[in-house]
């Protein structure tokens, strides 16, 4: 581990001696939790590092939806796809994060890029899964009755069998978030960005303030995420809420 | 092809599945008059339903040919084909998350009309299946009872008024009491729109009920009567149809005919139950069964005695 991951840790982390700098005496005393250390260092700390974890978190999950969607659609129309991608996305799944990390810094560095084909690999079991799942879920005489009706293979898939999936695509991707935004915080070991990073540099102090802070946020971020995701899912599929009304 | 009812002629038409020795269908020679229902029947394994797909090719005739309107369904785009014929099956297969209205608009959208036109289709037929569009149009199928699945089912596949109508089975999944009302509104909108439609039952007494035609379909593909309901029952072909229609074939031939179709005798003062004229043989016979008595005096719509029928006259109508 001491060629990658330790040593930008060391080169930025301040002073070994506790130094929590000016501060009132909550702070000075490091209490459990000092409100006005939140309020001073909001815009220059943790601000920045929760708009750098939602962007960390977007951007993994974006590609990981398109790749997944993707793959489930080859595998759709080629059955023999299932295992391959099946069992490479478990495979990814099983690294531990901080060993797939060091497998990267050789070849990506200590990038976002690096941070970024980690979070990605850890969405892909799940939303993979799901939409291949929500696909096959389409009943067959739904399907029967569209091709009965002269739908084209394509106006199949486009107008019925994705909409379709959109359930099972959503509840993937509310466990893919809430894991990459919990994963993401890891991503502090590779580059100084997320939530992750104030972290562990609280951990190295054992400033308590801070450490619950950036921990309070990312548990936050999670949940809002989560309610937003359930959100948009009703929005996008009025019929799986509508039951019999008389 | 849509509007005006076309004539189905299957001629030869064969199925045969690769590795299976006998085929599903066997030189299926028959043809649905234009504007006529004609029910397939037959037990299980008779190919009614491989048949049936054959018309609007989801499943592929192996030799021989199926024409509508005199145009061979191979020589058509299959996509085209199936726009214009009407498919109806016993689950349905509505799309769940598409309202009723988008339901019943997917052919006519397909087909690239005008949103306005399909509107006012939309509304038009869910009035004759006697859904009131104002109430039904935006919900979707999970908020519909089986009986209103199948009517929105109904509804789509009358959509791009086809001239043909494939039903599998429509009813098959619904109580006997929905089921009865549906086959009465089947038969009111047939009156209407005219379609020539091919009916997949495996119940007889619907093929009796809807069929103008009935073609009895036996193990092995084999066609094994194929003609008009009365002609069936008075004159089955062989022992499988008189086995498939049943021991109560006599009743069945009764229930077939009213009474107002008899050549009724003089009333000469006599003292008798009546009936009325609209009444069915088999039921007119039911109530001499329960009254003891051997003749019925029949009577109009006004009550006025317009002869008498008598046990001897129901058995001669039959034989």
């Amino acid at each position: 581990m001491t060629d990658g991951l330790v040593e930008p840790l060391v080169a930025q982390s301040g002073p070994v001696i506790p130094d929590f700098g000016e501060g009132s005496d909550c702070v000075v005393d490091n209490r459990l939790f000092c409100p006005d250390w939140v309020r001073d260092n909001w815009s220059d700390v943790l601000q920045p590092a929760l708009v750098e974890h939602v962007q960390l978190t977007i951007i993994a999950v974006a590609i990981g939806l398109v790749l997944s969607l993707a793959a489930a659609l080859l595998t759709h129309r080629f059955r023999l796809l299932e295992r391959p991608f099946g069992t490479f996305s478990a495979v990814v799944y099983t690294i531990p994060s901080l060993a797939l990390f060091q497998l990267l810094v050789p070849v990506t560095g200590l990038t976002v890029t690096t941070v970024e084909v980690a979070l990605v690999g850890y969405t892909l079991l799940i939303l993979y899964r799901n939409i291949v799942e929500g696909l096959r879920s389409v009943p067959p005489e739904v399907l029967e009755a569209a091709r009965g009706m002269g739908l084209t293979r394509r106006q199949t898939l486009w107008r019925i069998e994705l909409p379709l999936a959109v359930p099972a695509t959503m509840a993937g991707l509310r466990v893919a978030v809430v894991s990459t935004i919990a994963l993401a915080t890891v991503a502090a070991l590779v580059v100084p960005k997320g939530l992750g990073y104030p972290i562990f540099l609280a951990l190295r102090e054992a400033f308590n303030t801070e450490i619950i802070a950036a921990g309070a946020l990312a548990v936050a971020l999670a949940l809002v995420a989560d309610a937003l995701l359930v959100l948009a899912e009703r929005a996008l599929t009025p019929w799986s809420s509508a039951r019999r009304t008389t | 092809m849509s509007g005006a009812a076309a004539e189905i002629a299957f001629d030869r038409a064969t199925k045969r599945y690769p590795g299976r020795a006998e085929p599903a269908v066997r030189e299926l020679t028959l043809t649905v008059p234009a504007g006529a229902i004609c029910c397939l029947v037959g037990p299980s394994g008779a190919g009614k339903t491989t048949a049936m797909k054959m018309v609007n090719r989801l499943i592929d005739i192996t030799e021989g040919d199926i024409s509508i309107g005199g145009t061979s369904v191979a020589s058509l785009d299959v996509t085209a084909l199936r726009r214009g014929i009407g498919y109806v099956i016993q689950q349905v297969g509505l799309f769940p998350h598409m309202s009723v209205a988008a339901n019943v608009a997917t052919v006519p959208r397909l087909l690239g009309w005008p949103k306005g036109r399909i509107a006012e289709r939309v509304d038009e037929l869910l009035d004759l299946v006697e859904l009131p569009a104002d109430d039904y149009r935006d919900r979707y199928p999970a908020q519909l009872s089986g009986g209103e699945r199948q009517r929105v089912g109904l509804a789509r596949a009358l959509a791009a008024d086809p001239p043909v109508m494939l039903m599998d089975e429509p009813f098959g999944a619904l109580d006997p009491i929905t089921r009865a009302r549906l086959q009465q509104e089947l038969l009111r909108i047939q009156h209407e729109v005219g379609k020539t439609i091919v009916f997949v039952t495996h119940d007889i007494d619907e093929a009796i009920l809807l069929g103008d035609r009935i073609a009895i379909l036996r193990e092995g593909g084999v066609l094994a009567q194929y003609d008009t309901p009365e002609r069936l029952l008075a004159r089955p072909a062989d022992d499988f149809v008189v086995r498939f229609l049943g021991a109560d074939r006599g009743l069945k031939l009764l229930a077939l005919r009213r009474l107002d179709e008899l050549e009724l005798g003089p009333l000469d003062g006599l003292v008798a139950p009546t009936a009325d004229a609209s009444t069915t043989l088999r039921d007119a016979l039911s109530q001499m069964i329960v009254s003891g008595a051997r003749s019925l005096v029949v009577v109009g719509d006004s009550g006025e005695p317009r002869g008498v029928v008598t046990l001897e006259t129901l058995a001669a109508a039959v034989s």
